[in-house]
């Protein structure tokens, strides 16, 4: 690598890693006025609309509030976990966008510029500030990294309610990444690769995963509620059992953060069922968004930036999805939650991973080439599956209603 | 050396360590760096947690102490008396007419219903027939208090249960309520609506018309309340089962209302004994099959939708005429009369003065409350005031039970129980 490319790669790193801090900075914010305007759309009152224009600069002024509000730790909290906790959650969360690409790639370039000098980037400019082999797999491992925050929290703490917050959420957590996992598996099994870039790729030559893996979006998608605790899995803050769960010692910026960090880790993952299952900055039903950018020309821009829209609609959408099912649906109770992960969601992803994989063995051996038929093929293998789960598991025995329990009992 | 300010600590412990010091923890901000002597011993392997007084889900300043293991509920030991105002005994040093607000704090989520059972009582201890008027005007503020107090119920027991949207969806209905309650009795939570005899006001122009309108308006609401929880999976999985008490148990509890309904006992003291011939009215008492908390749930729900049938019955039958008694030593003249005329005068001072002289006796008298019977006990000597006060709140009785249904069950259920008995700590604690 000439020191040209690699200060081009450096330029073009810091400027991704900078703009993709920057709106996911204001996307929170902006998330949060969507959950609560949005809230307040559905149970039919206004909403915060005191500060700027329809109240969209209201959580500027609660983040200013919290970084003047006093740091209260509890007497015998633990300073240093109390302190790291927070820290631990934020970044975690921060980290899991790294790998989520979020647009068409820019064309390579080769210019003069002031202060830096020459520099070169060869090949097109992927939108993603880490185009990791690992891929996906990086997110797995990092959103596991996030409960660690919760759990610290929640036992350095030293209160009986964040510690049983805390302890609901590690279970909860582990419980569901594996459900998560086992779904992402039959993702691999299609796309032959974990990077987000080649499973987009294979996406946009056949048809989206939404398609041709059906019931792993519906299982991925019930697990990042989990995931991110968010109702119904809000089981670690609980309002009515646990006051606030694993943050009810927290105040000001500490608190902040790990509402930052919850609010980031639901646009994450809704950028990831974006990219996953419906072709991430993918532009349905067109294939110019797809050739190989060239040169600097109007169109090549404007192509990044479509695909840059479709890819926020997207996930502006999911995140939608997120705030709309927490304000219809009431609680899960622990043992549920727990039941649903271990024995409904993980014994359905692994038989669909089963199911899958023969159906993937036989297209190949039908030499079925990768195409929008290849997709159709497998969303037929789809339909009945997703119809017998959906209506063929018993709702009593999908939560464990307590009324069997005691059947059982007696 | 340390500036540690304690406070003794006694949570279902002896409050005594080993070394037989009370156990202490320390409150405030500590100086210096000693460390804690000694953190309190809260048993074997299970832990004790406090639930209240402030707390989310304790509808007010109830505190539970509970034993958890793990998350299972090993006992449960509800702490009351931190709203006690002393009503009992201050109702000995009051008129009849003068323990009216004393009543509305009570259950303040349903004032007037409680208003009414005081004034039913005193009037019974008096020997008082009301008028038409009256009765057709209490019933419908009974019925009224009866649909918010549920409404209130309903939507804080979807909170504890995570449903945020309908607490604010059932809240703007009660809202609706409230107006009314205002335009009635100018207060929209201390109504002290009714009078020995009669009521302190009439209903004002356009009142019908506005209850009718919310009557017709209101179970649209309602219908969609009913979409979101009935045959919800996850409300279902958090109610059904939870907390069940036999009809046996229920009885033996001595529980009221729709608790007591929901267990399977056909009991509803607007049917049984009826009052402000409610018996000509044509309502349903709905019944629950298991005794658990969603039986809870459909009974009171059922209640609000039949509160509505008999509201629109009494607004078609009311008729006019006047609503308080003829009877010059129970009720106050009018002003110009006590200003111009001597007779009213002297009554209107004597009144005020002296207050309404009851027989010697004792009288109960127990009405249908939202919470379930609610009962007034006058014992008089024969002069104006009460010589014991007692009251039968449904709510205080309800909440024994509690620790029976939640032992055994977990954390969020002891909270979906709480929830269903339907506490009202202003009742309990008087």
């Amino acid at each position: 690598m000439t020191p040209e490319e690699l200060k081009g790669l450096l330029l073009v790193s810091s400027i991704k890693i900078g703009v993709v801090f920057a709106v996911i900075m204001i996307g929170v914010i902006m998330i949060i006025w969507v959950e609560r305007r949005g809230s307040a759309l559905l149970q039919d009152r206004l909403g915060p609309n005191r500060v700027g224009p329809l109240g969209l600069l209201q959580n500027v002024a609660d983040g200013l509030k919290n970084f003047t509000k006093e740091e209260v730790m509890p007497l015998q909290a633990d300073p240093v976990i109390f302190v790291m906790a927070p820290m631990m959650s934020f970044v975690a969360a921060m980290l899991l966008f790294a790998v989520v690409p979020f647009a068409a790639p820019l064309p390579p370039f080769d210019v003069t510029l002031p202060l830096i000098g020459h520099v070169v980037h060869e090949g097109p400019v992927a939108m993603v500030i880490a185009n990791l082999p690992v891929g996906f797999l990086f997110i797995l491992a990092v959103s596991s990294i996030a409960v660690y925050g919760i759990v610290l929290a929640g036992w350095s703490s030293n209160s009986k309610y964040a510690f049983l917050g805390a302890l609901r959420a590690s279970a909860q957590m582990i419980s569901y990444e594996i459900p998560l996992a086992m779904s992402l598996v039959v993702v691999l099994l299609l796309a032959g690769n974990v990077p987000l870039g080649d499973i987009i790729a294979f996406q946009q030559q056949t048809t989206w995963f939404v398609f041709a893996a059906t019931l792993s979006w519906l299982l991925f998608h019930v697990a990042t509620f989990a995931e991110t605790n968010r109702m119904p899995f809000d089981l670690a803050e609980a309002e009515a059992e646990l006051v606030a769960g694993f943050h009810t010692e927290y105040s000001s910026m500490k608190f902040a953060m790990f509402f930052i960090a919850e609010y980031t880790g639901l646009i994450t993952m809704s950028a990831l069922i974006a990219t996953l299952f419906f072709g991430g900055w993918d532009i349905p039903f067109t294939t110019w968004d797809e050739q190989e950018a060239t040169n600097w020309s109007f169109g090549t821009l404007f192509r990044v930036g479509m695909t840059n829209l479709f890819f926020i609609g997207k996930t502006f959408f999911f995140a939608w999805v997120y705030i709309w099912v927490r304000w219809t649906v009431p609680r899960f109770r622990f043992d549920q939650v727990m039941h649903l992960g271990w024995k409904i969601l993980l014994p359905i992803s692994l038989g669909y991973i089963v199911v899958m994989a023969s159906a993937v063995l036989v297209l190949e051996r039908l030499g079925m080439v990768h195409d929008w038929k290849y997709g159709m093929a497998l969303f037929a293998v789809n339909v009945p599956l997703v119809a017998l789960c959906v209506f063929g598991l018993d709702r009593d025995r999908l939560l464990l209603g307590a009324r069997l329990r005691s059947q059982a009992e007696t | 050396m340390s500036e540690t300010r304690s406070v003794e600590l006694s949570v279902g412990t002896t409050g005594i360590d080993e070394h037989g010091r009370p156990v202490t923890i320390p409150l405030g901000v500590r100086t210096g760096s000693a460390e804690v002597e000694h953190e309190p011993e809260l048993g074997s392997e299970h832990m004790l947690i406090n639930i209240g007084p402030q707390h989310p889900a304790t509808h007010g300043v109830l505190r539970l102490v509970v034993e958890l293991d793990g998350e299972v509920v090993v006992r449960v030991v509800p702490h009351i008396g931190y709203l006690h105002s002393g009503f009992e005994k201050l109702g000995e040093y009051r008129h009849y007419n003068q323990l009216i607000p004393l009543t509305d704090r009570m259950d303040y989520l349903a004032p007037m219903s409680n208003n009414v059972g005081l004034a039913l009582a005193a009037e019974k201890l008096m020997g008082i027939d009301i008028t038409e008027r009256c009765k057709v005007l209490r019933v419908i503020a009974c019925e009224m208090s009866r649909i918010i107090s549920h409404l209130v119920w309903l939507g804080t027991t979807a909170i504890d249960m995570g449903a945020f949207t309908p607490f604010l969806w059932l809240f703007q209905e009660r809202e609706h309520v409230y107006n009314l309650q205002e335009a009635w009795t100018g207060a929209r939570l201390t109504t002290t609506l009714t009078r020995v005899g009669g009521l302190m006001a009439d209903i004002p122009d356009g009142f019908e018309d506005e209850l009718r309108a919310w009557c017709r308006k209101f179970p649209k609401t309602l219908d969609e309340v009913d979409k979101l929880l009935t045959r919800n999976a996850l409300w279902c999985g958090r109610t059904q089962g939870i907390g069940i008490l036999t009809a046996e148990e229920a009885i033996n509890f001595s529980l009221s209302g729709p608790m007591l309904r929901a267990s399977g006992v056909p009991y509803d003291v607007r049917k049984d004994l009826p009052y402000l011939d409610y018996e000509t009215y044509d309502f349903e008492v709905p019944i629950g099959e298991n005794g658990d908390v969603y039986d809870r749930y459909l009974v009171r729900f059922e209640e609000i939708r039949q509160s509505i049938r008999i509201l629109e019955q009494a607004l078609d039958r009311l008729p006019d005429g006047p609503i308080n008694v003829d009877d010059p030593r129970v009720i106050l003249p009018d002003k110009r009369d006590a200003m111009n005329d001597m007779e009213a005068m002297i009554f209107h001072f004597k009144q005020v003065m002296e207050g309404i002289e009851a027989p010697v006796g004792e009288a109960y008298f127990p009405i249908e409350g939202p919470k379930g019977e609610l009962g007034y006990y006058f014992v008089s000597d024969g002069t104006a005031k009460p010589v014991r006060w007692r009251v039968r709140p449904a709510a205080f009785i309800n909440l024994a039970s509690l620790p029976k249904m939640a032992e055994g069950h977990l954390l969020s259920d002891l909270i979906a129980i709480n929830a269903s008995v339907d506490i009202v700590m202003g009742e309990v604690d008087r």
